[in-house]
């Protein structure tokens, strides 16, 4: 791994605060993510882990702190922008649009492109082959799985140079967890950092290379992912099912 | 998967499983009771079902408009109706250059009229080539008007998270605006196009319908089919579908909604431009005349399915239909009283949205 | 944003009264007696249309009940007001029910003078908490913005149904010759003031009754459901019944508020009851007012109620003609547009809601946030309670 200077970090969050209305969720939080990485946040409920992702996607406007990404600042800009410079971000829920067909998700996902985006589909099928055979059903009527499966294929269509995951493993079962999670580390492979939040520690680490834990707001641990794995601390506390 | 899990999945699928049946049998019975409606008032009354389906087109107009914005913008726009209304002043106005004066009329010194051979008949129709331009530069208008509005003052509605409510009220402060900028430039008296009795012409069934009203509901019906073929077959109808899924994954999804929102406001802002212009032709030109269509409009979109433009075009036909059919029913042996007119759209309305809020095609929520 | 502080309330007010005090004056050449005498009558409409605004502040700035058919309550109250103490119809021309005026005033204690008022106020007020509870089954079912259009709608089919009955309330002619309480004890000219006196009473005894409600336990927890919905329900309370008996409540103040208005007047009709000047215009009053707020429902009516006499002072002065014909619009137009303007620049109205909540609402709300996304909206419920969620 490279060493981790702020010119190789694709993606640096330094201590940011962000919160709703009167109540603040996190509290000074700050990770980086280096090109080429997994990086996967963990904690328990409450930590502020999907505020995080939102205050880093410009879904929430951070209080405090900053948000580097390729080095540039982009606290408070909007996701469309960030898009357009190549982070890409997947809910945890309501990831896909319903009443659009698999084919019209993709679509979306390549918005920015124009009429030029319907060449990147073919790479989002290629990648995600069950997607392909039902290009043409209703979003809506895919099972959970699958819609996990669409989700991801639209934020990749435009090849982000960074991959924002929200609780990919929400709501599925083992098997299609980790049928989803080799597809990331093969996204990875191909040149794609992804930051993962996760619920799913354990799975979440060993795919990681590197992690973070989060509790009430603010950092608590970090280091290698199989450092988080071995600890005790974390097994008793984190680990846990 | 243990033993467990498989019978809990299993539960939760039978769940499910019953869910549907119940929802697709209100479904079948809405249908059922819709399709029912149509045929009893085509048969008993074929020209009453013809004025229907006229003014039924006129409202489909109107609420594929309210149904776009509501899809995209997320709020019920109370002053579609006053809207409506404007875009036919502006186009009364682009053709005759009127405003009201204190006791005469005041007249700007060039019009759309002026043009020439612009009030010349076009074959059977009332009008002529004049009120088709003076239409589009309504359109025009009424579209830049309202993403005036929007800028000014449901943008930073947008921008502050604010509640449902807040838009209503606040669509309803402008409705009210609207109406008194309507009363103040063009007097409450009400004004037609153009002035004359035109005869009607006799069709099979004993229909009766005037030419302008085989325009009309032509017009409408074309105009919803382009809408469709804008949503379903274009970029920008695309985007604007999955906005109204889902606004914030439409934005991490690199669409830049704002200008979504801009194109909405221009494809509304024409659809109710043209639907008021047909209404004035219709009806006449009033000022309260918005207000009282608003009722109507929303109880097709609603029924129709809120969010869904075919379902925006039956949904109107129906009410419509439902509405001039209901002169001749009988309640207790008493006849219907043209008065209740528009409470039938309004029992419609209620009925839905207690029954089956989504309508007929709306989406599951 | 127009501050947050005191100084627009207190320009607002003062700025009224000024205009309302001078202008008549100004114009009767300084002759009080008539001034006095206007100003009573101005004083009597902000009492009376204060009782719509604090019922509906009941509703809506309590409970989050989106009534947008206002003037159904409105119409109800002081048809009822009026069909349990006019004469009985006279046939002929004017036909409707009620007309128990006469079979209430059992001849002692002069008892014609009162008891069929109070009885009329009474009944108003029960007829629409029956009409309130009876909708709030569908009613509270709905998301708000359907609410709106819903009961939008039923108030326009209450009007069809004035209008097409014939024997109802005497359709479009309306009723007339409605009599009022204590008539006979006053002069004609000296009655208002003893009305002004009723109206005040009466605007007091149902302002210190909200008040009190709102500081009760069950007011607390309706605080707490429009902080956060999901919390109070989740403890336990059953969020549709507090829902139900806030609307009750306000749809019963609003009944009151119908029948002063009938005594007042002496006569309605249906035109009297159009969705303009029944129910927008004390959503207007409530909002520039401060809703949530009862407070501010009283400013909001004083405040919009002294502009409407503004503009009809101006009729008295020499106007062009072409401004004096449109009045009355560009009054509508001030008005809507002050409505958008109070909304967008400072939305907490001119009297903004203290932040009373209680300790255990603290205690809910300092939970973690909610995860998901995709949330419902529940803090856009209010205008006022406090900064918005960015």
């Amino acid at each position: 791994m490279a060493a981790s200077t702020s010119s190789t970090n694709v993606l640096e969050v330094r201590d940011l605060v962000a919160g709703y209305g009167e109540v603040e969720v996190l509290h000074g939080v700050s990770l980086r993510v280096a090109a080429g990485e997994i990086v996967a946040v963990i904690g328990p409920n409450g930590a502020g882990k999907s505020t995080l992702m939102k205050a880093i996607v410009g879904l929430l406007r951070p209080r405090a702190g900053q948000v580097l990404f390729l080095g540039e600042e982009i606290s408070g800009l909007p996701p469309e922008q960030l898009v357009a410079r190549g982070l890409c971000y997947v809910p945890q829920a309501d990831n896909v649009f319903p009443s659009l067909t698999v084919q019209e998700n993709l679509e979306m996902g390549a918005y920015l492109l124009g009429r030029r985006g319907r060449e990147r589909l073919a790479l989002a099928f290629a990648l995600f082959p069950e997607l392909a055979q039902r290009r043409r059903e209703r979003a809506g009527r895919l099972s959970g799985g699958q819609r996990q499966m669409l989700a991801l294929a639209r934020a990749l269509v435009l090849q982000p140079r960074l991959l924002l995951l929200d609780e990919p493993s929400a709501g599925l079962a083992p098997r299609l967890v980790e049928l989803l999670f080799a597809k990331v580390k093969e996204i990875n492979a191909a040149g794609t950092a992804v930051l993962m939040v996760e619920q799913n520690a354990r799975q979440a680490l060993k795919l990681a290379h590197r992690g973070y834990v989060l509790a009430m707001g603010q950092n608590r641990l970090e280091g290698p992912a199989q450092e988080l794995l071995d600890s005790p601390e974390v097994a008793r506390c984190y680990l846990g099912e | 998967m243990t033993a467990l899990a498989r019978a809990r999945t299993f539960a939760q699928g039978g769940w499910q499983e019953l869910r549907y049946r119940a929802d697709a049998l209100t479904a079948t019975l809405l249908w059922a009771l819709v399709l029912s409606l149509l045929v009893a008032s085509a048969l008993s009354s074929a020209d009453h079902f013809a004025v229907g389906l006229v003014v039924g087109s006129i409202y489909a107009l109107a609420a594929l408009g309210l149904t776009l914005i509501y899809g995209v913008l997320r709020f019920a726009n109370f002053a579609h109706g006053d809207l409506m209304m404007l875009g036919a002043y502006l186009a009364y106005f682009a053709l005759t250059g009127a405003v009201v004066g204190t006791r005469q009329d005041v007249h700007l010194p060039r019009a759309l009229e002026g043009l020439p051979a612009a009030s010349q008949r076009l074959g059977d129709l009332t009008f002529g080539y004049g009120l088709l331009l003076a239409t589009l530069v309504s359109c025009l208008a009424l579209a830049l008007l309202c993403i005036g509005l929007d800028r000014l003052v449901y943008r930073p509605l947008r921008r502050r998270r604010a509640g449902v409510v807040i838009f209503a009220v606040a669509s309803l402060g402008l409705a009210i605006g609207l109406r008194s900028l309507m009363l103040l430039l063009w007097g409450p008296n009400p004004r037609l196009f153009v002035e004359g009795v035109f005869p009607a012409r006799h069709f099979p069934f004993g229909v009766l319908l005037k030419s302008d009203q085989v325009f009309t509901f032509a017009l409408a019906v074309g105009l919803a089919a382009l809408v469709y073929l804008l949503l379903f077959r274009t970029r920008l109808g695309k985007a604007m579908r999955a906005m109204a899924d889902n606004a914030d994954l439409a934005r991490v999804s690199g669409i830049d909604t704002e200008r979504v929102i801009v194109w909405t406001w221009l494809l509304g802002g024409s659809l109710m431009a043209v639907a008021g212009v047909l209404l004035a032709l219709q009806a006449q030109l009033n000022p309260q005349l918005g207000f009282v269509v608003l009722l109507p409009v929303f109880a097709g979109a609603i029924l129709g399915g809120i969010g869904n433009p075919l379902g925006a075009l039956l949904g109107s036909l129906v009410v419509a239909v439902a509405q001039e059919a209901s002169v001749g029913w009988q309640l207790w042996g008493h006849q219907l009283d043209p008065t209740y007119k528009p409470g039938v759209a309004f029992i419609i309305l209620i009925a839905i949205l207690l029954l089956r809020p989504r309508g007929l095609l709306g989406a599951r929520t | 944003m127009i501050g947050r502080g005191r100084w627009p309330t207190l320009a607002a007010f003062l700025a009224v009264t000024a205009a309302v005090v001078i202008m008549p004056a100004e114009r009767s050449g300084w002759a009080w007696g008539g001034v006095l005498s206007f100003l009573t009558a101005f004083a009597i409409t902000v009492a009376i249309y204060s009782l719509f605004t604090l019922g509906l502040n009941v509703q809506w700035g309590y409970a989050g009940v989106f009534n947008f058919g206002v003037v159904a309550f409105f119409m109800l109250g002081a048809y009822a007001a009026a069909a349990f103490t006019k004469e009985p119809a006279a046939g002929g021309f004017d036909t409707y029910v009620g007309g128990l005026g006469p079979k209430l005033s059992p001849p002692f204690l002069q008892s014609e003078e009162w008891l069929p008022f109070l009885v009329g106020a009474l009944a108003a007020a029960v007829m629409c908490g029956l009409l309130a509870y009876l909708l709030s089954f569908p009613a509270l079912r709905l998301r708000e913005d359907y609410l709106a259009i819903a009961t939008i709608g039923i108030a326009e089919l209450m009007r069809n149904v004035v209008v097409a009955e014939r024997g109802l309330v005497n359709s479009e002619r309306g009723l007339k010759g409605i009599p009022r309480p204590f008539y006979s004890f006053f002069s004609p000219d000296d009655y208002q003031y003893f009305y002004l006196l009723l109206a005040l009473a009466l605007l007091a005894l149902v302002f210190w009754a909200t008040e009190r409600a709102l500081r009760s336990p069950w007011g607390r927890v309706l605080r707490a459901l429009r902080e956060d919905e999901v919390a109070t329900a989740a403890s336990g309370k059953d969020v549709t019944a507090f829902r139900r008996q806030a609307f009750v409540v306000g749809a019963m103040v609003m009944g009151l508020g119908g029948a002063a208005y009938a005594y007042e007047r002496g006569a309605v009709s249906p035109d009297t009851f159009t969705h303009f000047a029944g129910t927008f215009i004390f959503w207007a009053m409530l909002i520039v007012g401060g809703s949530g707020n009862n407070r501010g429902a009283l400013l909001g009516a004083y405040v919009v109620w002294g502009l409407w006499i503004v503009s009809l002072q101006l009729l008295g002065y020499p106007l062009p003609e072409a401004l004096r014909v449109r009045i009355f619009y560009l009054r509508d137009l001030v008005l809507g547009a002050l409505l958008v303007a109070v909304l967008l620049l400072r939305p907490q109205g001119l009297l903004p809601e203290e932040r009373r909540v209680s300790l255990w609402v603290e205690r809910l709300l300092r939970r973690p946030a909610p995860e998901a996304a995709g949330t419902r909206p529940a803090a856009g419920r209010a205008p006022t309670s406090g900064p918005p969620p960015r």
